[in-house]
């Protein structure tokens, strides 16, 4: 018999003295090559800014690889809270297609979680490439999601940034998954 | 009772801050596997103190000096060593170090109110703190949060993920607090109270309570009934 699980509670609004750590949103450190700037804003059902967020990305390397603790260093992981206008940023590098369980290969992505005052649960979404339309477009996951959702999952570039809206609720809500 | 009928739902109107942040579509769910990679390698080191909340000033913080302590494992009752537990809390008086927490209520020089640690070889991990006071919100009129402390935490797998709060045992507040309450089970509800543990507390110096924590593990049985 497996043990009931600790029930997840909101992250609240005041995560700020606790979570958010000096250049947590550096993935990757600034001036490196192939450095990629992801920039975001958390909306509400209302269309407003989501001013107490903190979201939280997890990717693997450029080979697709998830380090572990075998590796000695941690890398692929940041953390960003966000700004009055609800506004995220991370700096990261791209990361490599990943193998799926059924044999077929996932585009890259960057695994994105939310957290925020009102959610009771944390969210985890994707985010893709826009310059990987081929993968895209065999991407297992991208498949499972109804097309006219699927642009919610894929960044936009704007003049070489990467934009990635977070719409919590209604119009154009973004996809989430469930754990 | 499914994993899912065991957690708070997105969508609980008595929680006012849920009413527009949660999603009105249904999560798309992905085949079995698609979730089994580990969990994130946090990025920092955590030195001697970080344990200590009473530690990081000149002076002691004033309130009733706690110790924390319990065990972290997943659904199999296999103890997650070296994993990484982050708390946060509001003073004695039930205020945070945030500039956004307006309750008129003193702040402490001497406490921060946020630790972190490694679980040891038996999963187990341990704070010193105080006992955090109870704080008014505006979800609805006269509402008061129960004393609380948030916990976040990695465990093995990106699945394993969560972020919650422990509550203190016979607190009056729980039964009329929204975000406690949405937990739809009362066994549910009662994870989230820490037990007073006379083992813990030690003589003339704090009192101990107990709280340990279940989290998801690799290829969980999503549908396997309690008992």
């Amino acid at each position: 018999m497996s043990a009931p699980l600790t029930p997840s509670q909101t992250v609240g609004p005041f995560f700020g003295v606790g979570l958010p750590f000096e250049r947590g949103e550096q993935i990757a450190a600034p001036g490196s090559a192939g450095l990629i700037r992801i920039e975001g804003q958390v909306l509400d059902g209302n269309g407003d800014a989501v001013p107490d967020a903190l979201l939280e990305i997890w990717q693997p390397d450029g080979h697709g690889r998830y380090r572990t603790m075998a590796d000695g260093e941690a890398a692929g992981f940041g953390r960003c809270r966000t700004d009055p206008e609800g506004a995220f940023i991370f700096l990261t590098a791209k990361p490599g297609p990943t193998p799926a369980p059924d044999g077929q290969t996932q585009a890259p992505h960057c695994n994105v979680t939310v957290f925020a005052r009102g959610l009771l649960r944390h969210l985890v979404t994707r985010m893709y490439f826009p310059d990987e339309t081929a993968a895209n477009a065999t991407d297992p996951v991208l498949n499972l999601v109804e097309p006219a959702r699927r642009e919610t999952l894929i960044a936009k570039n704007c003049g070489g940034v990467l934009h990635f809206d977070v719409r919590l609720q209604g119009e154009r809500e973004t996809v989430f998954f469930a754990i | 009772m499914s994993e899912d009928e065991r957690e708070p739902p997105y969508l609980y109107p008595d929680y006012v801050g849920t009413r527009l942040r949660a999603p009105a579509k249904p999560l798309v769910h992905l085949p079995e596997g698609f979730h089994d990679f580990p969990a994130p390698l946090f990025p920092r080191t955590i030195a001697d103190l970080d344990h200590d909340l009473t530690r990081r000033h000149s002076g002691e913080p004033l309130g009733e000096r706690i110790i924390v302590t319990g065990r972290v494992l997943d659904s199999d009752g296999r103890p997650l060593r070296n994993t990484i537990v982050e708390v946060w809390q509001a003073n004695a008086a039930g205020r945070y170090l945030d500039q956004d927490d307006q309750h008129p209520a003193p702040l402490d020089p001497n406490f921060s109110g946020a630790g972190r640690c490694l679980t040891d070889g038996d999963g187990r991990y341990r704070f010193i703190t105080i006992k955090p006071g109870a704080y008014p919100w505006k979800n609805h009129r006269n509402a008061w949060r129960p004393a609380h402390i948030h916990f976040s935490l990695f465990g093995s797998q990106f699945r394993s993920r969560l972020v919650t709060q422990m509550y203190f045992p016979g607190d009056p507040l729980m039964p009329r607090d929204p975000i406690l309450q949405s937990i739809p089970d009362q066994a549910g509800r009662e994870r989230l109270v820490s037990h007073f543990d006379p083992e813990t507390t030690e003589s003339e110096w704090a009192l101990g309570y107990r709280w340990d924590v279940v989290l998801r593990g690799r290829a969980a049985t999503p549908f396997e009934d309690e008992g």
